[in-house]
Parts: C-alpha cells; structure tokens; sequence
C-alpha cells in the first residue's frame, strides 16, 4: 500500500508541472500589455518600463516562468496588482471558505444520491424510479448558478431563516465548537448561511450519483452470488445493503473524485451569485479588474487541490478495493 | 430507424432540439415583438400570460422577455454547434493518431489531454477567454478546448480495438497508405460512440456559453444571450424575478434535449446499457 501511494505522488510531480506551465502561459497568452492597462491611457513610457522592470515583464518568458515557479514553491505567488496585497494571503483567507462549500455540496450531493439510486434500482420500474431518472435528467441539466438565482428569489426571499448573501464564520469551526464546548448557535449559523449555494452546487452532482449508483446497483443485483445470497434465505435487506451496495460503491466512490473538480468549478460562479467570500468570487473579480496575478494564482491553487483531492480518491479507492494495489 | 422511433429518450430530445433549431432559424418571424425595442414606460412588466401584450413580461428597458429568449437561442446554438464542431475535427483527429500511431505520439497527446481535465473544465474555460479577452468567438474557442479531451477518449479507446480487426490486416497488406486505412476504414466505424459524445458535448457547451456570458465573458452587447439576460436580469431580483426564471428555464429545456438525445443515441448503439 505504502509503495502505490508512493508511486501516485511521484506521478503527481509532471502533472502538477504541466499545471504550472499551462497556468503561467494562460496569462501570457494575453493581447494586452497588462502594465499598460493598469496605468492608464496617459502612461509615460518610462513608468510603462519602471513598471514592467518591477514585475519582471521585460525578461524572456522562460526566464519568467522558472522566476514564478520559485516563488511559487516557496509560497510567494506575487502581489495583486490592484490591491498591493500578497496573492497567497488574498488567497489562504478564502480558501478555507471555497472548500467548505464544495465538501458540504459533495455531502449533499452523496447523502441524497446514493440512496435515492438505492431505492430506483431496487425499486426498478416503479414510480420512484421514474421520479429519480427525472430528477436526474433535469439536475444534470441545470446550471448551478441558475438554480442559485431561483433559490434566492423562491427560497431565500421567502424564507426568513435563510440568508440571501455572504458567510457568517465557518462550519468546521462551529463544529469544533459543539465538540468542545457543546454550543450549537455557531454550527448553524454557519449551516444556514453555506445551505442555499450548496445545494446549487450539489444538484448536479446529485444527479449524476443517483444515475451512476442506479445503474451500477442493478449490473450488480443481476450477479450471480446476489441469486446465492437470495437463494440462502438471507433477508432482502441483507442482501441490498451489505452484498451488493458495497460493490456497487465502486465507481461512485470514482464519480466524487471527478466531480469534485465540477464543485469547484461550480463555486467560480455560485460564489460570485451569493457573494460568497470564496476564491471563485476573488478570480471573477481579478478577471474584471486584469489583476492577472490573482488569476494566475487562484487558478493553480484551484488545481492543485483538484490535484490532491483526487490523489486521496485514488487511495482511498486502493484501500477499499485491494484489486487495485497490485495492478 | 425503428429503434430511434422506439427509444423514447432519443424521440423527446430530438423533437426539443428541432424546436431549438427551428426556433433559431426563425427568430425574427416568431418574435412576437422586436427584442431590442426600448420602452423604459413598460420596463418591469410581470408575465400577462398568452392574452397579454408581454406572454413573458418585460425587462429593466422595458423589452419584451420572450422575444430577447427567441432570438437568444441563435447564440446558444451558434456557440454549441461551432465549439462542438471544433472540438470534434481535433478531437477525433488527435484521439485516432494517438490510438492508431501509439507509442511516443499518443503518450504525449494523452499527458496533454491529461492536463486539460486536471482543471475544473469552468474554470479552464473562464481562464482562457480571461486571457484571451471576452467575446463570442473566444468563448466558443475556449469551449471547444475543454471538451476535446472526452472526444480524443472516445476515439483512441475505438481506434484501439479496431485497429486489431481484420479488416485492418487486409487493408495493411493490400499496400494501403495508413493515412487512408484510418480516415476510410477504421474512423468510419467509430462513428456511434463520437456521435454520442458530439451530442451531449452540445449540452455542456450551450451551458458553458451561459456561464461565460453571465461572467460577462461571453457574447458581448448588442448581442444577446440567455446568460446575459440572467446576468441583467439579477439586479432586480428582488423587484423583477421572473427576467431571471425564463432564460434560465430556456437554458434547462435545450441543455436537456441534447443531453436526452445523447442517452438515446447511446441506448441505441449500445443495447447492453439500455434502460440503465
């Protein structure tokens, strides 16, 4: 187990290079002269190349770059043009907000998915059944933050408990709080403030677990020791729960790993919907402004936890499923 | 043909992308009124329904809300059909060098491949029309390269298994160049599985183009979109909610038509995944 988990991180290295080139040259690619833009129309040509000297634009490109990833790996992604603050401390600040908002609509997403795929395969052909097939098409259909939109005026407005905009502290810690010190207030001040953008997120990936658990429950249900364990006289429920969900399981387990990118990339736009302090919210804003070190900065950050979160599936596959260990 | 008519999923999403289409083709005739007429007198009408003189109501400007959707759907299915089509030619192109050439070739086309799905395709997408600057064309480029990698998947895993056929081997030792073994021989029979993935790439990109455009990314004014109108039509959530629920249902009804015919097209060519 070590060795493979050895193995994922060594294969990491290339890719989380290619990351960083295709990030640095994302920025580059640009018709503008960013410096040019930030001064304005009335710019001399001297602050033009004070300024250019300053951030190192007037170097040959793979001078840049190697520039750049140093400092990237020592944790220094420059400073926001706009704002003079660094664009790791802009970015650490929100960081923990944009995570919370994914994991939470990855729960949802799950919590709801996987038993509503249970009960459509089980119940194959019934009413239920059609119902999720249904839910499923539309979800996957709806674009997160148009759904965000509707829940704001249908829900939000009309329900007083839930706010319209913003984050008030942070679910975790609320959570770290009940353990401690047995106080629910901060938990759900928290819960009621990430619900709404959550479930805009999370819709989709709903869909497409129940789809996903639906189909893959009944390939398994249609197996051979599923008949046996039928056959043994075992309870239905048994059967369901503990001989086929845990292989079925399989591939869904895959599905979040993927899908957590989705999440992230929903965030972009959700966050900038509920005004959620979020590092979707911080690039949307960058791009209005060109403050292209915060957008080069969030980027790579976005990827690189994409990056991670999928190195943990892996594993997490390779506990579950020791087939996978020895390929 | 009797199995397309027999397949539900296929026949519902091919009546609501013929809508789409017709839609899109005749949007001036249909267009109950002319979308880019401002009367800032009528601005904010809720929906009067069938009878009334605004079906969907009016905007901030005072525009009719259905007529801006008609000719809205133009973009959306501008945008998909070219991305898609981009995305296709390389996609397909690069997925049957990388299958059929193998080695070196499709090590490096695969890793490139490989790092464009290691981005949340949104965010890719948002990051190359930011750099590349905001407009339709960029958007509709920035589309194509996020969905060519399912495309090179799907053709280098068919590629792969046809290129071990025998009718491969016959081709090879008739003396034919490769160049027309795959485009003539093997491409021809891996048409079922890139359609699918054609189709439902469809979906996604008239998804994408509204997102773009909501961002202000996208198609840029006087041009309009149905990510626009959300766009616009969100200052005045609180005020004007429905210029917000029509584009967005707009949006819902033809990214589910795609995706619907998709799921057929796939039942169809592939009976073991039917009804799953």
């Amino acid at each position: 187990m070590i060795r493979y988990i050895v193995r994922r991180l060594v294969q990491m290295i290339p890719l989380l290079l290619g990351i960083s080139i295709l990030v640095f040259l994302l920025v580059h690619l640009s018709p503008g002269d960013p410096v040019r833009m930030l001064l304005g129309e009335e710019a001399t040509e001297e602050d033009v190349e004070r300024l250019n000297a300053i951030y190192g634009f007037d170097l040959p490109l793979h001078i840049q770059y190697f520039r750049w990833l140093s400092n990237a790996l020592r944790g220094n992604l420059g400073d926001s043009i706009r704002q003079g603050i660094s664009v790791t401390t802009l970015l650490s600040e929100r960081l923990g907000a944009t995570l919370e908002l994914a994991v939470v609509s990855v729960i949802i997403a799950v919590a709801l998915g996987i038993p509503l795929g249970i009960i459509a395969a089980v119940r194959r052909g019934s009413l239920v059944d059609y119902f999720s097939m249904i839910l499923a098409l539309v979800g996957v259909s709806t674009p997160g933050f148009w759904l965000g939109l509707m829940l704001l005026t249908h829900v939000a407005l009309k329900v007083d408990w839930l706010p319209m905009f913003g984050r008030d502290g942070s679910i975790f810690g609320g959570l770290w709080i009940l353990i401690t010190q047995m106080r629910v207030d901060v938990l759900l001040e928290g819960l009621r403030h990430v619900l709404l953008p959550a479930v805009s997120i999370g819709t989709g990936m709903m869909a497409i677990v129940t789809r996903l658990t639906r189909s893959s429950m009944l390939e398994v249900l249609g197996k051979d020791y599923i008949r046996t364990a039928k056959a043994k006289g075992l309870n239905n429920q048994v059967v369901v729960l503990k001989h086929a969900l845990r292989n079925a399981l399989l591939p869904v387990i895959t599905i979040i790993g993927i899908q957590f990118g989705a999440m992230l990339g929903g965030a972009v736009v959700t966050e900038t919907v509920f005004a959620w302090p979020g590092v979707g919210r911080l690039i949307v804003n960058a791009i209005r402004q060109r403050d292209f070190p915060i957008i080069q900065g969030g980027v790579l950050m976005m990827a690189v936890v994409f990056a991670l979160v999928n190195l943990a599936v892996d594993i997490s596959y390779a506990l579950v499923n020791p087939r996978i260990r020895y390929d | 043909m009797k199995q397309f008519l027999r397949n539900k999923s296929a026949v519902t999403g091919t009546i609501i992308v013929g809508i789409l289409i017709i839609t899109a083709i005749f949007a001036d005739a249909i267009a109950p009124k002319d979308p880019y007429q401002m009367d800032i007198w009528e601005s904010f009408r809720p929906p009067e329904g069938l009878r009334g003189e605004y079906i969907l109501g009016t905007d901030d400007m005072g525009r009719d809300v259905l007529s801006r959707i008609i000719v809205g759907s133009r973009i959306s299915l501008l945008v998909a059909i070219i991305a898609t089509g981009v995305s296709l030619v390389f996609g397909v192109t690069l997925g049957a060098i990388a299958g059929y050439v193998g080695g070196i070739t499709d090590a490096i086309i695969m890793r490139i491949m490989d790092l464009i799905l290691a981005f949340p395709s949104i965010l890719l997408a948002i990051a190359i029309v930011a750099s590349l600057g905001p407009g339709v064309v960029n958007a509709m480029l920035a589309i194509a390269i996020v969905r060519i990698p399912a495309m090179v998947r799907v053709t280098r895993s068919m590629v792969l298994s046809l290129r071990e056929e025998d009718f491969v081997a016959a081709a090879q030792a008739l003396g034919l160049s490769h160049t027309r073994i795959l485009f003539r021989h093997i491409l021809v029979n891996c048409y079922a599985p890139i359609l699918v993935v054609a189709t439902l790439n469809m979906g996604t990109a008239i998804t994408v183009e509204a997102t773009l455009s909501f961002l202000g990314l996208g198609a840029q004014p006087p041009i309009i979109s149905w990510g626009r109108m959300l766009a616009l039509g969100r200052e005045a959530i609180r005020t004007a909610p429905h210029i917000t629920v029509f584009p967005g249902l707009a949006i819902v009804f033809t990214t589910l038509g795609f995706n619907l015919l998709g799921d057929g097209l796939r039942d169809i060519s592939d009976p073991q995944l039917r009804g799953r």
